[in-house]
């Protein structure tokens, strides 16, 4: 059984492969999203994030889950070697972080609610868990990114684990080198990040495509973590490993 | 190597002044009487060097300029860099597996010292059969804590591949987002279902 919404500005789809379940679970899991958007929207002025990039909130004031996600920002940066930075020139903007956070807490409410075999996809990050309905791992296509809509360039499948693309090629270059604000990551197309879960695969998606070509190498260097990189001559490179993931 | 270069530029300025001097006739006067004995000194053994490159450059250019020598001295320095004797052939990465059988020549070879954003990387490939049969790391980033922590495997062998589509019968798709318009909105959710 499979929901999808159009919400914070993106496509969600829950997936739930269990013979029983509850189906109320569907709008739990999409109350928590819209939950997470009023949290942290940087487009709606009602927005803590937007109180907080105002001035209007004191830093005691903040939330329990804004004050999560403002040190999980942090300790990203401090990971990625600074090419995961949320502060911009109008401010905090966890937007990068947020997603698979999100993504990796819903799915929690699933676990939670004793659901088994479901994936949550957000915006194109997913987090899956157990099997799809013919019993096997959940597969998922890679986009091409010179033709996002009509095409996969590759099918990896899930095993309790999140995955996530970070790419130029359809949202514009909204993610720069913060090293070098200036260059134009046009090399790299678009960078799937497998990992533990979906914030994980997120957040180091979102710094190794700012890598640009060496992103893919500071993949390799993390354990538990594999990448395939597209490049704009259509060459992908993947990490060393990353074939566990494409057969069934 | 800038040092140098910055400093025989103000010695030639200098020299410069002193022929100036000469030539018109004007006393020399050198600021320095110990720079006027290394100067001597060094017109009759160029290869007893003083231990001291900076020093040693600017007399040997003064004693060309102020001798007026047909073969200037030649400039050299104590520190020399070590070049290592196996060719550097491959780069640290990517080593594109799929197309490296029976290209490479049997052998070790050092490859050159790679700036891996979090420090350097060197490593030693071994070639057997023509092809990668392993890589050694030389050196990787240590000094840092966060380093260690993210240097937890075996330098990459990464593989390439062109891309090609492939069947799209998947249960999901991931891929870049797009937020800036409820036209791409609706789009993907219609194909998110149209995929199954």
């Amino acid at each position: 059984m499979k929901e999808t919404r159009i919400m914070m500005g993106m496509t969600i789809t829950v997936e739930i492969a269990d013979k029983v379940f509850d189906p109320k679970i569907f709008k739990k899991v999409f109350d928590y999203f819209e939950y997470v958007d009023q949290k942290f929207s940087m487009y709606k002025p009602t927005s803590e994030i937007s109180h907080i990039n105002k001035k209007q909130i004191k830093k005691e004031e903040y939330s329990h889950d804004m004050q999560e996600v403002l040190n999980l920002s942090e300790e990203t940066k401090k990971v990625t070697l600074g090419f995961f930075d949320i502060e911009t020139p109008l401010g905090l903007d966890p937007t990068g972080i947020v997603k698979g956070w999100a993504i990796k807490k819903a799915s929690d409410i699933l676990r939670n609610e004793g659901v088994k075999n479901f994936y949550v996809n957000a915006g194109g990050d997913i987090e899956a868990s157990g099997k799809n309905n013919e019993g096997k791992d959940w597969s998922v296509g890679i986009r091409n990114p010179f033709n996002p809509e009509k095409e996969v360039v590759k099918i990896v499948y899930m095993k309790d684990n999140g995955i996530a693309t970070s790419g130029n090629y359809i949202r514009g270059s909204h993610i720069y080198n913060p090293h070098k604000k200036d260059e134009i990551l046009d090399k790299v197309l678009s960078m799937t990040v497998i990992g533990p879960n979906a914030y994980e695969a997120d957040r180091f998606a979102t710094a190794a495509f700012a890598m640009g070509e060496k992103g893919i190498q500071f993949i390799e260097s993390l354990e538990g973590f594999e990448g395939y990189l597209i490049d704009s001559k259509g060459q992908a490179i993947m990490t060393s490993s990353f074939n566990k993931y494409t057969n069934a | 190597m800038k040092k140098y270069i910055i400093s025989t530029l103000t010695v030639l300025t200098f020299a410069v002044y002193v022929l100036y001097q000469r030539v018109s006739g004007s006393p020399v006067v050198l600021p320095n009487n110990q720079l006027a004995t290394n100067t001597t000194s060094d017109v009759t053994s160029q290869s007893s060097s003083s231990g001291d490159g900076g020093n040693n450059i600017f007399s040997n250019i003064l004693n060309s300029v102020t001798t007026s020598s047909p073969t200037p001295a030649p400039i050299t320095t104590k520190k020399t860099t070590t070049v290592k004797t196996t060719p550097v052939v491959v780069k640290p990465t990517p080593v594109p597996v799929a197309q490296q059988q029976g290209k490479y020549k049997n052998g070790t070879y050092t490859g050159s010292v790679g700036d891996a954003y979090y420090g350097n990387v060197q490593v030693q490939a071994v070639i057997q059969n023509g092809a990668l049969a392993n890589v050694v790391i030389l050196d990787y980033p240590q000094d840092r804590s966060r380093s260690v922590s993210i240097n937890t495997r075996v330098m990459p062998i990464l593989v390439s591949e062109a891309i090609q589509a492939q069947s799209a019968n998947v249960n999901t798709v991931s891929g870049a987002t797009d937020s800036s318009g409820a036209f791409r909105q609706s789009l993907d959710a219609a194909l998110s279902q149209a995929l199954i």
